[in-house]
């Protein structure tokens, strides 16, 4: 990437690792051997993909079965949900705050959307109360899917209690968890140990694109999407990506081995930067208090800016952050996330997610600042003279 | 000149992009998102953004989609049902052009420090007798498209880039094959952006209001045919009126809501009884002062400009008064005035229904 460039779109998609890129080398060249089958070169490309798996059932603290590869968090999520339903039929519940990865599935399926907190986690009451409902109806609920941290605005949910509540009300369902954007903050033993399922997208911290883990508790059989050959115990047939699966798994350990470190440096930079920017910038909004968030996610709304005029303006001058989602076509859509947590629609449409990772840098946080209060000034100002001007 | 160029992924707009690419200008091309409905045509679809988006990528110039959709829905898509349900045949491309590319597309890129606007609309922007610019019709007088843009004052007409309208279309579509642009043997854009062709204006305008069922009577007042939906006829319409064939031809003359009636009627007659002598303009935008007097009137996108005298009547409207008798233009159809040399736009507005219902 252009060096000059100020990346600040972490949550997107982040650097991918050196070691991850070494590590994989070889597996994408000269050892290219097919996993499945029987020979020599094949037994080489065998090892690297249980080694891997090994690895990365270490850091998310499960067994080694339990560690299914898929080829993205999209998939991770769509097999946990659509998956469980296809085997054991019920009801999907997930929170309104979901990615569209969870949201689609749960909603196309005619399952439940519970309400979230004005902070983006699940109202834990209203989440009882749609698991009591389903009940009441004579329905059963399968699977239950709240996210570990939320995409757009960095929320963190208490798990173990939103465990509490599926197991007190629903004790049959299988809790889903997606925790892509969990993996370089938290540590995911904590959340494997309250869930059934857990999905992570390695590109996320570090590791390849095409690449996603679904961890899957032992006794959890959710009905697989892809049927085939057989990989991965069955649960997702298809040629095994060695390169991706190896990348993977050593993104992944280097991820957890710099947790603790990173989560205390970058949330310093996180800090810095929102300060900057509501100290400069007079109509700053703070979406989701601090406290409640992970370390790399700066969410803020400028009330009264449209974002895709400011996007434009930061990309410009070298900026790359992100609003809400972007729709098929690239054009900015209002968050699903934003409205959910009630936030009117002006102020939504004026978000701005500035997401930082493992190679942000101090400089790259006193840039931004500047670069977003000049815009922000700009648009501002441009606004006022238009007010006066009508 | 930095300047943002509209790119619908069509053959005209990705050459204006090179053209001005060309030229020299800062070039950003933009794709407006305006509608979220299903659509499979026009400058609305994932698809149109993916082929703007590749043929500014291969013309080297950058490329972003604003999502309009809120403004293209309250000031094209609303108004279009609402004319509809008030029985008036609307264009939404004129509503499109003069409230999103050439209102908030303008204030965007002004806002984004753009200094020009540009579109691949066949039509000029000419500078007149008295150093104004004003909007002259583009040089392939078959494609011109000024009829669309004509609301586009001299006061707009200075941010306002149109390259294309200097040449024909031919010469158009072989400089997009000669810059290897993909989109070069991509057919025009047809029909309303926002409706699918699967269900049509009738099915998308059943989701959105009720119909009302009329009567069809000749002009003694004997029915003889009926029609579903009175909101979908259209004065000068002759087909799908539920008219038995092999009779004369015959054309929606009239169109009366319920007033003194049960139901609406729908009034039929020969091509004779549709023509009128002249009609009520209202919401009239002139170029620069207005210029009533003798001039060319053109009555649709690609019609043929007919003499007539403009005279202000009061409130933003003119009457016109044709040099000889025309069918009539049905309410809510913009009609656009031309100097009598054809060239240049002197003004333009939209059909007002009689005051008084025609009575035949």
């Amino acid at each position: 990437m252009d060096p000059d460039l100020v990346y600040l779109d972490h949550a997107a998609t982040t650097a991918p690792r050196r070691v991850a890129l070494d590590e994989m080398r070889p597996w994408a060249e000269s050892q290219f051997g097919n996993p499945s089958g029987s020979h020599r070169a094949a037994r080489i490309a065998r090892r690297a993909v249980d080694e891997a798996r090994d690895r990365v059932a270490d850091v998310i603290g499960v067994t080694s079965g339990e560690v299914v590869f898929t080829s993205c968090g999209t998939e991770s999520d769509n097999f946990a949900i659509a998956g469980t339903v296809a085997a054991v039929g019920g009801t999907a519940v997930c929170s309104a705050a979901e990615h569209h990865a969870v949201l689609d599935p749960v909603t196309h399926l005619g399952g439940v959307v519970v309400h979230v907190g004005s902070d983006g986690a699940v109202d834990l009451d209203a989440l009882a109360g749609s698991l009591q409902g389903v009940s009441d109806r004579g329905g059963r609920v399968s699977v239950v899917s709240v996210m570990a941290v939320n995409n757009e605005v960095g929320t963190v949910t208490d798990l173990a209690a939103v465990a509490d509540v599926v197991r007190r009300l629903a004790p049959d369902a299988w809790l889903h968890t997606d925790a892509v954007q969990a993996a370089c903050w938290l540590d995911l033993r904590a959340i494997s140990a309250v869930v059934d399922m857990m999905s992570l997208s390695a590109h996320k911290f570090g590791g390849p694109k095409g690449m996603g883990v679904l961890m899957v508790r032992d006794g959890v059989n959710p009905h697989p999407l892809l049927l085939g050959g057989g990989q991965e115990r069955g649960r997702r047939s298809g040629t095994t990506d060695v390169a991706g699966v190896v990348g993977t798994a050593a993104a992944l350990v280097a991820a957890d081995a710099e947790r603790d470190h990173e989560v205390a440096r970058v949330g310093a930079l996180r800090d810095r930067l929102i300060d900057g920017i509501t100290s400069a910038v007079e109509i700053a909004v703070e979406t989701v208090p601090r406290a409640s968030t992970v370390p790399g996610v700066a969410h803020l709304c400028f009330p009264g800016i449209e974002n895709e005029a400011l996007l434009f303006l930061l990309d410009q001058d070298g900026l790359c952050a992100s609003a809400a989602s972007a729709c098929a076509s690239g054009a900015m859509e209002p968050s699903h996330v934003l409205a959910a947590m009630g936030v009117d629609r002006r102020t939504a449409t004026g978000a701005l997610r500035l997401s930082l990772g493992h190679t942000t840098t101090v400089d790259d946080i006193e840039s931004a600042i500047s670069i977003i209060s000049a815009a922000v000034a700009r648009l501002v100002d441009i606004a006022g003279r238009s007010r006066v001007d009508g | 000149m930095k300047v943002l160029v509209g790119m619908s992924g069509g053959v005209d707009s990705s050459v204006a992009a090179a053209l001005l690419r060309d030229a020299g200008h800062e070039v950003v091309g933009v794709t407006m998102r305006l509608w979220g409905g299903d659509s499979d045509t026009g400058c609305c679809s994932v698809s149109d953004v993916d082929d703007a988006r590749r043929a500014a990528q291969q013309l080297g110039v950058e490329h972003v989609v604003f999502n309009f959709s809120d403004d293209f829905d309250r000031h094209v898509v609303g108004p279009y049902v609402d004319a509809h349900r008030n029985g008036r045949t609307p264009n939404p491309c004129i509503e499109c052009n003069r409230h999103l590319k050439f209102d908030r597309l303008v204030s965007r890129a002004e806002q984004l420090g753009f200094d020009a606007v540009a579109t691949g609309h066949h039509a000029r922007v000419g500078t007149h007798v008295d150093g104004s610019f004003r909007l002259e019709r583009g040089a392939d007088r078959a494609k011109d498209q000024s009829y669309v843009l004509h609301m586009l004052d001299a006061q707009a007409l200075k941010g306002v880039l149109l390259p294309v309208g200097e040449f024909t279309k031919d010469e158009v579509r072989s400089m997009a094959s000669d810059l290897g642009l993909r989109t070069a043997a991509k057919p025009d854009s047809q029909d309303v952006c926002f409706i699918p062709t699967t269900d049509g204006r009738r099915g998308f305008l059943e989701s959105r209001m009720s119909f009302t069922p009329a009567r069809v009577v000749d002009r003694e007042g004997v029915e003889v045919g009926e029609v579903p939906a009175v909101e979908l006829v259209t004065l000068g319409q002759r087909r799908g009126l539920g008219l038995p064939g092999g009779g004369p031809v015959r054309y929606v003359v009239g169109i009366e809501h319920s007033v003194d009636h049960d139901a609406p009627r729908v009034i039929v007659s020969d091509a004779q009884d549709l023509l009128t002598v002249g009609e009520r303009v209202g919401s009239v935008v002139w170029a620069g002062d207005p210029e009533p007097g003798q001039l060319l009137v053109q009555t649709s996108a690609h019609g043929d400009p007919i003499p007539a005298e403009v005279s202000m009547v009061g409130g933003g409207s003119v009457d016109i008064r044709w040099a000889l008798r025309q069918p009539r233009v049905a309410p809510g159809q913009s009609v656009v005035f031309y100097d009598p040399s054809d060239r240049w736009v002197v003004g333009g507005g939209i059909v007002e229904p009689p005051a008084v219902p025609v009575r035949l």
